[in-house]
């Protein structure tokens, strides 16, 4: 299938009304029968559900005011976080951006400490000290979400490298936006990446717009990462990132060759939001044919007609989607039932001793 | 106690903490095969070999992220920026990833990271190579900052800084490395947050730091031929700070002057003179003097960085003139 970006005239640029729609490619129908295994595809089906609707809930409570600050929903991108976090061990390293939900949730982090994080209770799982932007689990190997992009593309090289020195096979998976492909940080990584031969995934979820604006405005080429790759020696990878199954094919490659030493992937998932970039954009520099067609591309409706095409039945789908919503109900009843951080914990943990101490 | 320059202490005391830990690494630009740009890392590929002494390509964000990242695994890790100036253009890194992941992660992950870098002037290198930027760091929470004046310091706080969990800026001066100093013989660890008496006096304090030490020391000798007797403090580690040695000072003498290189604004010894005023003011018997490089970017020629940065005559000018 093709992923290739719809071309643009320049009048768009400055005028949404003319703007011509991007348009999502069809499915590719051979995925049914691709070699993934009954069970891969139910914990996709059922991490897709759960992104989703804990998306949803948070939108609902940005809505209601209970979340405060900002937050970057990743509804519509599900397939991404489900895709390459059943194709990764256990020990594998994860690094996200400020759009780091799902794929905290992904990597098996419980849902009500990072709703509870959301809403600034004690029980979030930085304590209410990071928030949305900064989700971090290490007992996880969530090793953190950054919200100033590019730099956690260097320090998942680190985590890397250590798996390299240590002589583990763990993989490090570093997902980032098309905005990062363009400052400095994207390219020394990727060339640190590659001289080094370091286990590390570096996963590019293209949904098309920077933040406000489309990326092909201010991007050289058409493909933000994947027309990059050969700069650093890599195969250009462009995938459907709107189809779990075609995502969690290239995870595994990707991953398997990290962890045999063939050394780092550049993966580009193309993809869209749902929603704006993040709780204050509506996102009304789109085209509605735009919005409407991907929505028709959502990737939860089109996997759950996937999974019934190859035989699981309808009444098995639906009760995954019930546990989940009840799931998501009972974390955030959890998450609100968390008092506010006491004053207590303002002064800890700077540094390493636990306190704030600069002098003496 | 044997002899070395400051420029050797700095392979010796990474050299002294790579023996005793098999997992310390280091990585930077022109650090292993060509021994640094200032000749600071010679004979550590050839003892350590390339996996522990890794050269990196002028990437100064891709170096200190790897540092990061692999010392929030329990690697430690030391990265070399060359010149701190360039502290700048990784300064991402240093500002917001590795001084504040341990807070905003509720104390999930530790930094045990030591950036080494060539501060300071006297190279008539110009405004992009020869700044003081140690205040750059010093302003951020998370971070310890250290500038040692002498050889010996430089291996025993090395020392402490690989062995400390918190990312600490190490700050090597320039116009020091040439010059020498008694080391202890053995291993040879100190302490972060303590600051040193150099020359003990009882009419003024003069708090300096790396190159304005011997700077000071100097001053200190010509002002007692005149009878005044000035006590040298070598601050040594900004971040912590040893206020407790300065208060004790100040108390003594009852005047403070600081010895600073960096540019006016917002340098060290500005925090230094507002501690000293809110808890001192009533031993102090005079204003606090500021004695610093003029707001200015560096010079090139050696006639006019000469100008900027504090020397002997000025820091010996201003207590002449200033102590009345």
């Amino acid at each position: 299938m093709s992923t290739d970006v719809t071309p643009v005239p320049d009048a768009g640029r400055f005028d949404y009304a003319v703007r011509t729609p991007r348009l999502p490619a069809p499915p590719d129908p051979a995925l049914d029968g691709a070699p993934i295994d009954r069970a891969a595809r139910m914990r996709m089906y059922r991490l897709q559900q759960e992104l989703r609707q804990f998306e949803k809930r948070a939108y609902d409570l940005f809505m209601q005011n209970l979340v405060k600050g900002t937050s970057h929903l990743s509804l519509g991108m599900e397939a991404i976080s489900a895709g390459f976090a059943t194709a990764m061990q256990p020990d594998d390293y994860v690094f996200a951006t400020y759009r780091g939900h799902a794929h905290t949730l992904a990597k098996g982090v419980a849902m009500t400490g990072v709703m509870a994080e959301l809403l600034g209770r004690e029980n979030g799982i930085l304590g209410g000290k990071g928030g949305s932007m900064h989700l971090t689990s290490a007992k996880h190997n969530m090793m953190g979400s950054y919200a100033i992009i590019g730099a956690h593309m260097c320090i998942a090289n680190g985590t890397a490298w250590s798996a390299q020195m240590r002589g583990t096979d763990q993989v490090t998976v570093c997902f980032f936006g098309d905005g990062t492909t363009n400052i400095g940080a994207f390219h020394e990584a990727l060339n640190m990446a590659a001289i080094w031969k370091l286990p590390v995934v570096f996963v590019c979820e293209n949904n098309l717009y920077m933040e406000y604006t489309p990326i092909d405005y201010i991007t050289a080429v058409p493909h933000p990462a994947a027309d990059r790759a050969c700069a650093y020696g890599l195969e250009k990878i462009v995938v459907d990132g709107n189809d779990a199954d075609a995502v969690y094919l290239v995870a595994r490659d990707a991953i398997r060759r990290a962890r045999s030493g063939g050394g780092p992937s550049l993966v580009e998932a193309t993809t869209y939001r749902h929603g704006g970039h993040s709780r204050a954009d509506p996102g009304k520099y789109r085209p509605a044919a735009e919005l409407e067609a991907w929505l028709g591309r959502d990737p939860i409706p089109m996997y759950h007609q996937r999974l019934l095409r190859i035989g699981v039945s309808e009444a098995e789908l639906a009760q995954i989607d019930r546990d989940v919503a009840a799931a998501v109900e009972h974390a955030t009843e959890e998450a609100k039932a968390g008092a506010p951080p006491s004053g207590d914990v303002l002064m800890t943990d700077v540094y390493a001793d636990g306190g704030a101490a600069w002098r003496n | 106690m044997a002899e070395l320059t400051y420029r050797d202490a700095v392979a010796a005391g990474i050299a002294q903490e790579m023996r005793r830990d098999s997992r310390l690494v280091m990585l930077g630009e022109d650090i292993a095969a060509a021994g640094g740009v200032f000749k600071t890392t010679v004979g550590l590929l050839e003892e350590f070999g390339p996996d522990r002494i890794c050269d990196t390509p002028i990437s100064e964000q891709a170096i200190l992220g790897a540092a990061m990242g692999a010392a929030m695994t329990g690697i430690p890790v030391i990265a070399e920026i060359m010149f701190s100036d360039f502290l700048a253009v990784c300064f991402d890194l240093v500002a917001n990833e590795m001084a504040k992941v341990r807070y905003m992660t509720d104390g999930q992950v530790n930094v045990p990271v030591v950036v080494r870098t060539a501060n300071g002037g006297g190279s008539r290198f110009g405004a992009q190579h020869s700044q003081s930027v140690e205040n750059w760091t010093m302003m951020i929470p998370g971070l310890k900052v250290v500038a040692p004046s002498t050889p010996a310091d430089v291996i025993g706080l090395m020392a402490a800084a690989i062995r400390d969990p918190d990312p600490v800026i190490f700050f090597e001066h320039k116009s020091l490395f040439a010059s020498k100093g008694d080391v202890p013989d053995g291993e040879h660890v100190d302490e972060l947050g303590s600051a040193v008496v150099r020359r003990e006096g009882a009419d003024v304090t003069l708090a300096a730091l790396a190159l304005m030490v011997p700077r000071a020391l100097e001053a200190a000798e010509r002002l007692a031929g005149d009878g005044i007797s000035a006590e040298v403090i070598d601050v040594r580690s900004l971040v912590p700070l040893d206020t407790r040695c300065i208060l004790t000072s100040v108390a003594k003498t009852g005047r403070l002057y600081t010895v600073e290189e960096n540019p006016r604004l917002c340098g060290w010894g500005a925090e230094v003179a507002s501690i000293v005023a809110d808890e001192a003011f009533w031993d102090l018997d005079g204003p606090i003097h500021r004695i610093t490089t003029p707001h200015i970017p560096l010079p090139s020629a050696e006639a006019l960085e000469d100008m900027a940065i504090p020397s002997v005559e000025r820091i010996y000018d201003t207590v002449k003139t200033t102590l009345g």
